[in-house]
């Protein structure tokens, strides 16, 4: 890894070498010379199928209740069902729910709450960031002002008034994680922004008498980007994060739609008992899922950011 | 230094109305307390009695205008159900919050800074990485799931350490604390080590990035260059400017651990302000959720005060009069 680092640091050879490479190819190779990365997002591949493909994949639908048996409740991992002879290979919860099954069924919503709160969230910082740093004066210091006071308290404190305000539901959930992340991205791309404004090639762009829309949305916003991929993968993994915490906590989704928190809140109560997969393994997914998230995110930071460059 | 003291008083003056009449407003709108307060079996009489007592028969206007008249006289209403005064419940149990708080700040800067600075000089060392993949896996455990596994492993398996509570209490200048008797240390430190994790990980990449690139700086170089030893450059030239947003972080993340202690307190059946918010919250006792919404945005609106000072005193470059010019 450091000898190929070492190679583009030298100057003349990058100098000597005509731009045949992408901009893609480049981005790839770079991603690629670290290998935890690379494992973090096969991991994360995994997962995601796995929670796409939960129905398909589950040995049991795990809220269809005619398929549970109270007889087989609390099985430690490995067991067989009395009935139907089927393996539990993570066990079994108090209702005689097959873990693994709960565990895609959980992974695919806690996924879904992450992603698409995520998604809206981006969609508005982006808007509100671009449009304090283009319009500026009393735009900007509203919205930079209402981003600056929100990032100075904790995520996970606005969630909770909001929640305490809004109740239980899967779309308060994602309201509140919206609101908790648009900030961030306004915040990014406003900086950046700023910077990419007064550069030439949007000089360029000016002289050429092209319109502000094009401006702002083929030159301006693609420069924008790099940071702005980074915010939003770690900021996946926050989504999730806080998602399952509220969850488990009792403040998230309700018991009909259980996302991998409320798994293991549920699993809590037998945990001094020694039954501790209930709680540990939907744990050990969430723990998989955000830390392959974050390999994922590390490796871009490194990559993307121009002051490691050197 | 005066003017942009007053402002950011205000300010914060200003937002913490702001939240007051959110939080107020939007704690009304859920459920009914006297729902859950009266026996179901009480008749119209009765009800309407417990709703004037409880001053639940006015409108939403005079409510929060009584209510913030009462809050500047510091009384933010009774707790429904305590039946004591709601700013009283969470005085009694804020030491606890802020002790537990406390220990898992000191884990965390205790190991993190020192850490974070072996990672950054040897980023490509086997101790580096290892200290790297350690803090990903930190950042990456889910605070709740590593309170779980530590009683899993040592009340369950080892029974080493107590599962809950605070255990035995000691008075330091009239407030209990657990840390200077061995039966409440043993209590305070699992709950102490898992609100650390994060922030501890948080630090150490942090420490991490804040080297890498100050060692890249000219001012570095120069100092290498001019001879100094090691040590020197180290412990002055870089420590020295990385600590400026080490400093900012570990202000601003006092008050994220004090919020995220709700978390943790709620796993260890810590007698605190969190486990009381979400017991609150449950039980739809209105005033205390109000009450400890407005304690901590109180706690944080200072916090984020003192940061600012401390920062303009660390980094001469940040002079105070241009930053309140800036917004």
């Amino acid at each position: 890894m450091s000898s190929v680092r070492i190679a583009t640091e030298i100057p003349p050879a990058e100098a000597a070498e005509p731009r045949a490479e992408s901009p893609w190819r480049r981005f790839a190779a770079e991603f690629a010379e670290s290998p935890l990365a690379l494992a973090g997002l096969a991991m994360l591949v995994v997962i995601v199928v796995a929670a796409i493909a939960a129905p398909i994949i589950s040995p049991q639908n795990p809220y269809d209740l005619s398929q549970l048996d109270v007889l087989d409740s609390k099985l430690p991992p490995g067991e067989h069902s009395s009935s139907t002879g089927t393996t539990y290979w993570l066990g079994t919860d108090d209702q005689g729910r097959d873990m693994l099954s709960g565990i895609f069924y959980g992974l695919r919503i806690s996924l879904a709450v992450g992603a698409s709160s995520t998604v809206i969230a981006l969609a508005i910082g982006l808007s509100l960031g671009l449009a304090a740093a283009y319009f500026g004066g009393w735009m900007d210091a509203l919205i930079m002002r209402i981003a600056d006071i929100q990032l100075s308290f904790p995520a996970i404190l606005i969630a909770l008034i909001l929640l305490a305000v809004l109740g239980q539901g899967i779309d308060k959930i994602i309201a509140a994680l919206v609101t908790v992340q648009w900030a961030y991205y306004a915040r990014t791309v406003r900086s950046s922004a700023l910077v990419e404004r007064q550069k030439e090639y949007i000089e360029a762009a000016h002289v050429l008498a092209l319109s502000r829309a094009r401006i702002v949305f083929r030159h301006l916003l693609p420069n924008c980007l790099p940071p702005l991929i980074v915010v939003a993968t770690v900021q996946v993994a926050h989504a999730i994060l806080l998602e399952s915490t509220l969850s488990f906590l009792g403040l998230g989704l309700p018991i009909t739609e259980p996302s991998l928190g409320l798994l293991i809140a549920n699993g809590f109560q037998y945990m001094l008992s020694g039954k501790y997969w209930i709680s540990f393994y939907p744990g050990l997914a969430l723990l998989l899922s955000i830390m392959a998230i974050n390999l994922v995110a590390d490796q871009l930071r490194d990559v993307l950011n121009p002051r490691l460059r050197r | 230094m005066l003017a942009f003291t007053i402002r950011r008083l205000g300010q914060s003056a200003f937002v913490l109305v702001v939240m007051a009449f959110i939080v107020f407003v939007g704690v009304y709108a859920i459920g009914d307390p006297i729902e859950l307060l009266i026996n179901p079996q009480a008749d119209a009489v009765e009800r309407a009695r417990a709703t004037a007592a409880l001053g639940l028969d006015k409108s939403l206007a005079e409510q929060f205008m009584s209510f913030l008249a009462g809050a500047l006289r510091g009384d933010l209403g009774r707790s429904f159900v305590f039946n004591v005064p709601a700013l009283q419940l969470i005085l009694d149990r804020l030491p606890a919050t802020l002790e537990l708080a406390g220990a898992a700040m000191v884990i965390a800067v205790v190991l993190g800074i020192p850490l974070g600075l072996i990672a950054g000089l040897k980023p490509d060392s086997a101790i580096g990485r290892a200290i790297m993949a350690g803090s990903i896996l930190g950042f990456s455990l889910p605070t709740f799931w590593v309170g779980l596994v530590l009683i899993m492993v040592f009340s369950v398996h080892f029974g080493w350490l107590p599962p809950n509570g605070r255990g035995e209490t000691t008075l330091l200048l009239g407030v209990p604390v657990s840390f200077l008797t061995i039966d409440g240390l043993r209590h305070l430190a699992m709950p102490a080590l898992n609100l650390a994790v994060f922030k501890l990980s948080l630090l150490v990449r942090l420490t991490r990035a804040g080297t890498r690139e100050a060692l890249l700086q000219d001012y570095v170089k120069f100092a290498r260059a001019k001879g100094l030893p090691a040590r020197r450059v180290i412990g002055v030239h870089v420590l020295k400017n990385i600590l400026i947003p080490i400093v900012t972080v570990i202000g601003l993340e006092l008050g994220s651990v004090i919020a995220f202690a709700v978390v943790t307190e709620s796993i260890f059946a810590w007698p605190g302000t969190g486990k009381l918010l979400i017991d609150s919250i449950n039980q739809l006792d209105r005033p205390v959720v109000v009450a400890y919404l407005l304690v901590i945005v109180t706690i944080f609106i200072v916090i984020n005060f003192v940061v600012d000072l401390l920062y303009s005193l660390l980094d001469p470059r940040v002079r105070i009069g241009q930053a309140a010019a800036a917004h």
